[in-house]
């Protein structure tokens, strides 16, 4: 097992769109784990691409089973060739990224998702998810075609207006 | 030894402000950090961290703020960067507008321990019924609970939405 060195921006590697895997080999497996790895060194990172690690593959790890404070979730997610074939609503949230450090800004995503993809057995798993899962999972296929978070940041003036925890 | 300084420009607005200020600080390897610029009524303000070896600001930039009619106000920033800058608590006000709600709001969400690091008011609605409002974003360094408990006591008939704000990191 390996901790991988992270890319960071503006390598341009990060600006390329993936390729599909198609080889579900050991080799896939060993990458993985190191993949894994990665994500678990990087403080509090609930999600890794490939891309971010310099392998242009459709491969990226979500899992934000871990956070203090708890979110609706599917446990550890391994994607590989991830589609998402519906989205829903926006929500604006606060996103950062290992690959642009001492950075975080707002960005507007689809609040509920239907996402499908190939484990290492190239068995195919299709679920709905939203909020902070949905947010992760649409931030590392963003990785996958080539954008960052930061190519979809809105203004600081940029308010939706959200959904209410208190109102008078 | 380069150090920080903080400029502060405001004058009417006009087309170009931006670009001749920021040109004549890149012409003497002026380095900028953080900037707030925005047009306020018909001026326009700008904040700059500006990165240099000493230069003399004032002077440098004498010749632009008298072709373009800007106040200028030079601060030291000794402190520099600023690392505990992550929001956790964003809020919306708005409400019929009236004077004191920012006062109110804010000293209300003070005590119950919030830390402003970003807010921007704006007027809206026709003049007759005009409508103010406000966005934030702080740290709530008791809690969004504790937030939300205080805003309950506010008497203003504004509406206020407070959300807490999880950063994804990936």
């Amino acid at each position: 097992m390996t901790v991988l060195e992270i890319i960071h921006y503006p390598d341009d590697r990060l600006k390329q769109e993936s390729q599909e895997v198609e080889l579900f080999d050991q080799e896939l497996k060993d990458f993985v784990t190191d993949l894994e790895e990665t994500r678990m060194a990087g403080p509090g990172a609930v999600g890794i691409a490939a891309p971010q690690v310099g392998c242009a593959k459709r491969l990226a790890i979500v899992d934000v089973s871990g956070l203090k404070k708890p979110v609706d979730n599917h446990g550890y997610l391994l994607m590989i060739n991830p589609e998402i074939t519906k989205w829903e609503g926006m929500e604006k949230g606060r996103e950062g990224c290992l690959s642009v450090p001492d950075f975080t800004g707002n960005v507007i995503r689809a609040e509920k998702i239907k996402i499908r993809f190939q484990g290492l057995d190239a068995q195919w798993t299709e679920f709905e998810t939203h909020g902070y899962e949905a947010r992760a999972i649409q931030h590392e296929i963003d990785h996958l075609d080539g954008m960052l978070f930061l190519d979809r940041l809105v203004s600081r003036r940029t308010d939706l207006f959200q959904r209410k925890i208190y109102k008078k | 030894m380069k150090k920080w300084s903080l400029l502060t420009l405001v004058g009417a607005d006009q087309p170009g402000i931006v670009s001749k200020v920021t040109q004549a600080l890149a012409a003497v390897d002026c380095e900028l950090g953080e900037t707030s610029m925005m047009r306020m009524g018909c001026n326009f303000s700008m904040m700059l961290r500006v990165h240099h070896d000493g230069k003399d600001l004032p002077d440098l930039l004498k010749g632009v703020c008298s072709e373009l009619k800007l106040h200028l106000h030079v601060d030291e920033d000794v402190d520099g960067a600023c690392v505990d800058n992550e929001p956790d608590v964003n809020i919306t006000v708005y409400g019929a507008d009236r004077s004191g709600i920012v006062a109110e709001v804010t000293s209300t969400l003070a005590d119950a321990g919030l830390n402003i690091i970003d807010l921007e008011t704006a007027l809206a609605g026709t003049t007759d019924k005009p409508i103010y409002i406000m966005t934030i974003e702080g740290q709530a360094k008791n809690g969004v609970d504790a937030l939300t408990d205080a805003a309950k006591t506010i008497s203003a008939a504004v509406e206020m939405n407070i959300v807490p704000i999880q950063t994804l990191r990936a």
